[in-house]
């Protein structure tokens, strides 16, 4: 019994330095990654300003930025993985909701229906997600580096307030502009009959995303609500039993 | 006990009254630890099960299959067999308990989520209206690996039904409510989307017909019997009324000689079927719902491997959750 014991510690003392030099290197990734992403959206937001001061209109903007678009959203996926080998603490279903609805937007509307990039309510989205990510990878990484300002907590916990509604109805719009291109293309659809016995319409599939938004957008805002009441105001919350 | 025990040993000619200590149990909100429920005069050989029909006495809102009773707020849920005076309480015990809401029976979620499917699919099969454009309503298709599809499904449902009411045995009696709502939601939404289209007038038959469809039957024949076997293999383990969990083993029937190499072969069984119906019908709709109960399967199969492992230490190394050597 006392030798198992004795190797019990020394395998805990083992686990330990493991566990330190897991987490200094995740801190390590973890900072640099924010980093990258709050640089990558600033970006983003300055060559936005620039092309709107320069040319005075919002046609062609969505072109002069896909591509650095495209990019640091698409690579948020990382931010999935963080949450599945639990480096950040959040859940895996919540981040891959969120991620994948950024993706969505970008890949499967913005950039393959040429036609809607020159609507409004495109910009609209892009500027509610230009400031809320800045705003959520600064507070990241100021955490990650323990020198937290409290103006970038009050923006990240009350900014989304008025953020997440104004982007969804951009994102809501610009869905509802494409449809009728997409109805007329008939693209991303399958019509029966063919080998695999399926059919997919991406129309009605828009449609049904749209829908989505109904029981989804309020779960995540009410979420970010109850999030703000802990962080703020320190409120001890009886969670929901699942 | 040790007490009790030295003082009949003093005295062995007389008929020792042995004290009985009468328990004291009080009953806290998991949650807000608001005093809920005192019970004096408890025994000390009451089960949890006897304590949550006390409890429902006082609260008739919460029957005993909605109770939770443990030991610490946190912790894990006290079984109904569990003694009291085994439990590490004192002679006056504190429990914490918690609502597991409103609770449905096994065998009603079953019945439930198994009859849909079965109804569902015949109603794509004979082409009641408002599915299919009108002028095919309650036209038959002219392939006739529809019907053979059309039979294999009916009857894997029906057997299913059959082993509810017969075959197993089950060792909780409830599940929470709310899960009727989502396992009806996807047995009856997927069979639906398969019906749609294996019975749709535009449905094309296999690529490599005759064939693929004979091979695709013997899958799933073999399949559906090796499915039963397991299931009545695994039936005669435990005797009628008990819970006790018991390795399985293969037994006279070659169907259950898997057991050598899965923990769990119902469910590799069940994929095999499902397989089966996939190559028989050529449909990426299967293939959906055979890959999503695959992956379903796959957790609970590593679930079961897992308690398995920790409750027997001899449990037979070789084994696998699902699939043989793979997974």
């Amino acid at each position: 019994m006392a030798s198992s014991e004795e190797d019990g510690t020394v395998e805990e003392k083992e686990n330990n330095n493991k566990k330190r030099t897991k987490s200094t290197l995740a801190t390590a990734w973890l900072t640099f990654y924010n980093i990258a992403m709050t640089a990558g959206w600033l970006v983003l937001a300055m060559a936005m300003t620039r092309f709107y001061i320069q040319k005075g209109t919002h046609k062609g903007l969505y072109r002069s930025i896909a591509r650095t678009l495209k990019f640091f959203q698409t690579f948020a996926l990382v931010e999935v993985g963080h949450c599945a080998i639990g480096i950040v603490r959040t859940s895996v279903i919540v981040t891959g909701v969120q991620v994948c609805s950024r993706i969505f937007m970008v890949w499967f509307i913005t950039n393959s229906i040429r036609q809607i990039q020159s609507e409004e309510s495109v910009i609209l989205f892009l500027v509610v997600w230009t400031v809320t990510e800045i705003t959520r990878y600064s507070y990241y990484t100021f955490k990650l580096l323990n020198h937290l300002p409290y103006f970038i907590k009050w923006a990240r916990y009350n900014l989304f307030i008025v953020l997440y509604p104004v982007g969804v109805v951009g994102e809501l719009l610009t869905i509802y502009a494409a449809l009728p291109f997409v109805r007329r293309s008939g693209m991303y659809s399958m019509r029966l009959p063919n080998k695999y016995n399926v059919s997919f319409d991406y129309y009605y599939c828009l449609i049904i995303v749209m829908l989505s938004y109904i029981p989804l957008f309020p779960q995540l805002y009410f979420h970010m609500l109850r999030q703000r009441r802990r962080m703020l105001h320190g409120e001890v919350i009886v969670e929901k039993d699942d | 006990d040790k007490h009790l025990r030295a003082q009949s040993k003093r005295k062995p000619a007389k008929k020792t009254k042995k004290a009985v200590v009468f328990f004291e149990v009080e009953i806290l909100d998991a949650k807000t630890k608001d005093k809920l429920c005192f019970l004096d005069k408890v025994e000390p050989n009451a089960t949890i099960g006897e304590i949550k029909s006390m409890f429902h006495k006082s609260h008739p809102q919460w029957y005993p299959a909605r109770q939770s009773i443990r030991l610490d707020p946190k912790g894990k849920s006290l079984k109904d067999e569990d003694v009291l005076q085994h439990l590490p309480v004192g002679t006056t015990a504190t429990f914490y308990f918690r609502d597991l809401g409103a609770q449905i029976s096994w065998v009603t979620v079953f019945l439930t989520e198994y009859t849909g499917p079965l109804v569902i699919y015949l109603l794509f099969y004979f082409r009641v209206p408002f599915i299919y454009p009108p002028k095919y309503d309650f036209t038959t298709s002219k392939h006739w690996v529809v019907h053979l599809a059309c039979m294999c499904h009916s009857f894997h449902y029906v057997k299913r039904l059959l082993e509810t009411l017969f075959v197993h045995r089950f060792s909780h009696g409830t599940m929470p409510l709310r899960n009727i709502f989502k396992n009806c939601t996807y047995y009856w939404g997927f069979a639906a989307w398969m019906a749609y289209y294996i019975n749709h007038p535009l449905y094309t038959p296999p690529i490599y017909g005759e064939q693929q469809i004979r091979i695709a039957l013997i899958i799933f024949l073999f399949c559906q019997i090796g499915n039963f076997s397991i299931h009545i293999a695994l039936r005669n383990l435990r005797p009628p009324g008990s819970k006790t969990r018991k390795i399985p083993y293969p037994t006279k029937n070659p169907f259950t000689w898997i057991f050598l190499l899965v923990s769990c072969p119902n469910y590799t069984y069940e994929l095999g079927s499902w397989l089966g119906f996939t190559l028989m019908t050529q449909c990426l709709p299967v293939a959906f719902f055979t890959l999503v109960g695959f992956i379903q399967m796959t957790v609970w199969a590593k679930g079961k491997h897992r308690s398995y492992l920790k409750e027997f230490r001899d449990y037979p190394p070789l084994r696998s959750p699902i699939l043989p050597f793979i997974l």
